[in-house]
């Protein structure tokens, strides 16, 4: 430290200049006299200094409103008993819509995707003289995968996104974490990751960065480790998909949409349950600990902006997610065409695999193909689906639905992937298991990552991709072995 | 309300003009080749940061009605008369004792990255409790504005709010706003140019009521921080944080890092003294 105003000036130099230790030494001796509250009385002098101030400048009305709107609403949405019910009946509403919804669009898109553009492109492809690998490596391979993804799930996405985020956007959502707070702390675990949990609805990767909100280690892990139980955007399409075709087909027409949006629900709503039940694992057993304490605070409802809600919701999630699965589904499908056409022995690579896979997958209600595209998919679970109708087709080598070996095919109807996925083998069954391992199973790549850099730990990445993988193997080997029981009985 | 605030620059150029801390803003991750000024955007959980963030910077950043919404920290930029702005979207928080990862993002890039301006987004309806926090913010920086956000629910609830008298007693410009509809921006934008550029200078309003065993402490802390660390803007709220154990700042005392705020800020401030003579010969 340099030389002292006053000892330039001339005046009486300083016994000892201080240095910053000895700051922190004044500081500590002093700590003791200021007393054990000190911390408090610093609160408490700023919060009565933010009352003063805010009650000058703030004049509320004299007579108050008789009814208040917005309490009313939350006393409704946030009730003991019917606050449950009523987050169930939104989500059937937002489901059942998108269901509903999807169906014209989608059928409108696989017709131009892929009636219309993909035998154009043979064509042309066929008069300037592409090599046969090269034309099938492109266009039944790359282009086809991509296609289906975007037939498949922009309709569904375009609808569901924009409600989800209007009802964010009403304010709804801190209300169900208000909802779910008690059990969350049952669990030993965080108020806070009701929120994170909101989050991984959208994105587990987002879920995952949401966490660091919590301030405890502790439960901050506990948050990250169950995060994938929230259904992600890349699975809430297979679920709606393999719900409308197989579930809501078991009941008449006109009850079909609502039985499969109850399907979906049921399996979000499992997932929620898998979140407290995995915490509260966590919390008796590697991750012990004192539950901390915090306030939410219930923001005010918020007529919601519907043009603006639609703007970000397509841009952000719709074509986010959709881009996403783009970039994925096209290298996936160049991989699932060479697999499916590299001959070893005789045999595809892909049959290899499938055929060596089929025992395990057989056991827990699936197949060797199902389990081969969660290989496949593990960089984005919205290619889980397409991959499944790709190997599909292979494996039965049946040339009247689709155009050949590992090609994509024209699917213009629901009923015509149900046609074809019966074909390879599926049951109800396998609809459920799926349904169920799209819920449970390793969170995606992404997901892996973000855990491995929010936590810093290989163990602990670790713990959260196996964990729900061994989960999921365990709940599909229970739900097939009562199921066939019950069926041979 | 502008008119009580704007007082002449001091006859030292120093007091006026824009001295970001370069060194330490890097440090924190902000890049400023190519800016002029960084305002910092602090405020409560839900008040609408993102959606004045947004507004200014015609960016997109994803908004929710969700306390908790920006966990990391958002960039973007604005020019505004000639002068580049880059803005700097801090997570929303209830206080600044740093007791959590979000708070201690929030307070550290107050402190150290020492922002040319720093807007507080308050809740119109809800202004006690968010002046809890804009309180804390006028004990690190003096340079400040409140943005008093979301004034159509305060008129739906009745509530009338006096941005003079609050602009009185705080010691800052306020501005009222409704960032949904970008009401009052151009009024907020330019009241940050104006505390930037040194065209008002803020007279913050500092708590003062504290207990005799504290003030006594103070009265032995407050000169040995300011003889060690000599041009230090918040001794007072340093000294507080050091008998409250606050390791982030104990740390930075004994680094000498705090010092490094004063030096850096003179230093910067002279250059700039020159280079602006240079250019007026």
């Amino acid at each position: 430290m340099s030389v002292s105003a006053s000892t330039l000036r001339g005046g009486p130099p300083p016994s000892h200049p201080p240095t910053p230790e000895d700051i922190l030494a004044t500081a500590n001796a002093l700590r003791w006299e200021i007393g054990a509250d000190f911390h408090e009385q610093l609160m408490e002098d700023i919060y009565a200094n933010a009352a003063r101030i805010a009650s000058r400048a703030v004049t509320r009305p004299t007579d108050k409103p008789r009814f208040d709107l917005e309490r009313s609403i939350d006393r409704i949405v946030t009730h003991r008993i019917w606050g449950f019910p009523i987050m169930v009946l939104l989500f059937m509403l937002v489901f059942w819509l998108t269901i509903e919804g999807a169906n014209y669009p989608s059928e409108f898109l696989s017709s131009v995707l892929l009636g219309t553009v993909y035998p154009w492109l043979k064509a042309v492809s066929g008069q300037i003289g592409v090599p046969w690998w090269l034309d099938g490596l492109l266009i039944d391979g790359m282009y086809l995968a991509t296609a289906w993804v975007v037939s498949v799930m922009l309709p569904p996405m375009a609808i569901f996104f924009p409600l989800f985020t209007l009802l964010e956007d009403l304010g709804y959502l801190p209300r169900l974490a208000f909802n779910l707070d008690n059990i969350f702390k049952r669990s030993g675990a965080h108020g806070r990751q009701a929120l994170s949990m909101m989050m991984g609805f959208g994105c587990n990767a987002a879920g995952v960065i949401s966490t660091r909100i919590i301030d405890s280690p502790r439960e901050r892990l506990i948050a990250i480790i169950t995060n994938n139980f929230a259904l992600c955007n890349g699975r809430w399409p297979t679920q709606i998909l393999i719900a409308s075709i197989f579930i809501g087909a078991l009941a008449p027409a006109y009850l079909a949409g609502l039985v499969s949006a109850l399907a979906v629900v049921g399996i979000a709503l499992l997932g929620v349950l898998l979140t407290f039940l995995v915490s509260a694992f966590l919390s008796r057993t590697w991750l012990r600990g004192e539950v901390s304490t915090f306030s939410l605070e219930l923001p005010p409802y918020r007529p919601p902006r519907i043009l603006q809600t639609l703007y970000t919701s397509l841009i952000d999630r719709t074509i986010f997610v959709l881009w996403r699965a783009v970039v994925f589904a096209a290298p996936a499908g160049a991989v699932i065409w060479l697999i499916a056409n590299v001959h070893l022995g005789g045999v595809t690579i892909a049959e290899h695999i499938i055929h060596f896979l089929d025992p395990v997958g057989v056991l827990i209600g699936l197949n060797g193909v199902i389990l081969l595209a969660y290989v496949v998919a593990i960089p984005a679970n919205e290619i889980v689906i397409p991959t499944v109708l790709m190997l599909t087709v292979l494996v039965l080598g049946v040339n009247n639905v689709g155009a050949g070996a590992g090609v994509m095919f024209e699917l213009d109807s629901a009923a015509a992937t149900k046609e074809l996925l019966v074909a390879g083998g599926w049951t109800l069954l396998t609809a459920v298991n799926l349904m169920l391992f799209s819920l449970i199973h390793n969170p995606c790549s992404t997901t892996i990552f973000t855990i491995y850099k929010e936590t810093g730990s290989r163990k602990w990445t670790a713990v959260a991709a196996l964990l729900p993988l061994g989960l999921g193997f365990a709940v599909t080997f229970f739900v097939a072995q009562v199921w066939r029981l019950l069926a041979g009985a | 309300m502008k008119q009580e605030l704007i007082h002449q620059p001091a006859a030292s150029a120093c007091a006026s003009c824009p001295a970001h801390n370069l060194a330490n803003l890097q440090k924190l991750g902000v890049d400023m080749a190519n800016w002029d000024y960084v305002v910092a955007l602090a405020g409560n959980p839900n008040t609408g940061k993102s959606t004045v963030f947004n507004a200014i910077t015609g960016l997109r950043q994803h908004t929710g009605n969700w306390p908790g919404k920006t966990v990391g920290r958002a960039e973007g930029g604005f020019v505004y008369a000639d002068r580049r702005y880059k803005i700097v979207d801090l997570p929303g928080t209830y206080s600044l004792l740093a007791t959590s990862l979000d708070e201690e993002i929030a307070r550290d890039f107050i402190l150290f990255g020492q922002p040319d301006v720093t807007v507080v987004v308050v809740d119109a309806t809800r202004l006690e409790r968010n002046l809890n926090l804009a309180l804390q913010v006028l004990e690190i920086t003096d340079r400040v504005v409140i943005c008093l956000n979301l004034m159509d629910e305060a008129r739906r609830h009745g509530l009338i709010v006096d941005d003079r008298r609050l602009a009185r007693d705080l010691g800052v410009p306020v501005v009222p706003t409704v960032a949904r509809s970008r009401e009052g921006l151009p009024e907020l934008l330019q009241a940050i140019d104006d505390v930037a550029t040194g065209r008002t200078v803020c007279k913050p309003y500092r708590l003062r009521n504290e207990s005799p065993a504290i003030k006594h402490a103070l009265k032995i802390l407050i000169p040995q921080i300011e003889q060690v660390f000599p041009g230090l803007p918040n001794a007072r709220w340093v000294a507080l944080r050091l008998l409250d154990g606050d390791e982030r700042i104990i740390e930075a005392v004994r680094t000498g890092e705090l010092g490094d705020l004063t030096r850096g800020a003179e230093a910067e401030a002279e250059q700039d003294l020159v280079l602006r003579l240079e250019a007026a010969s």
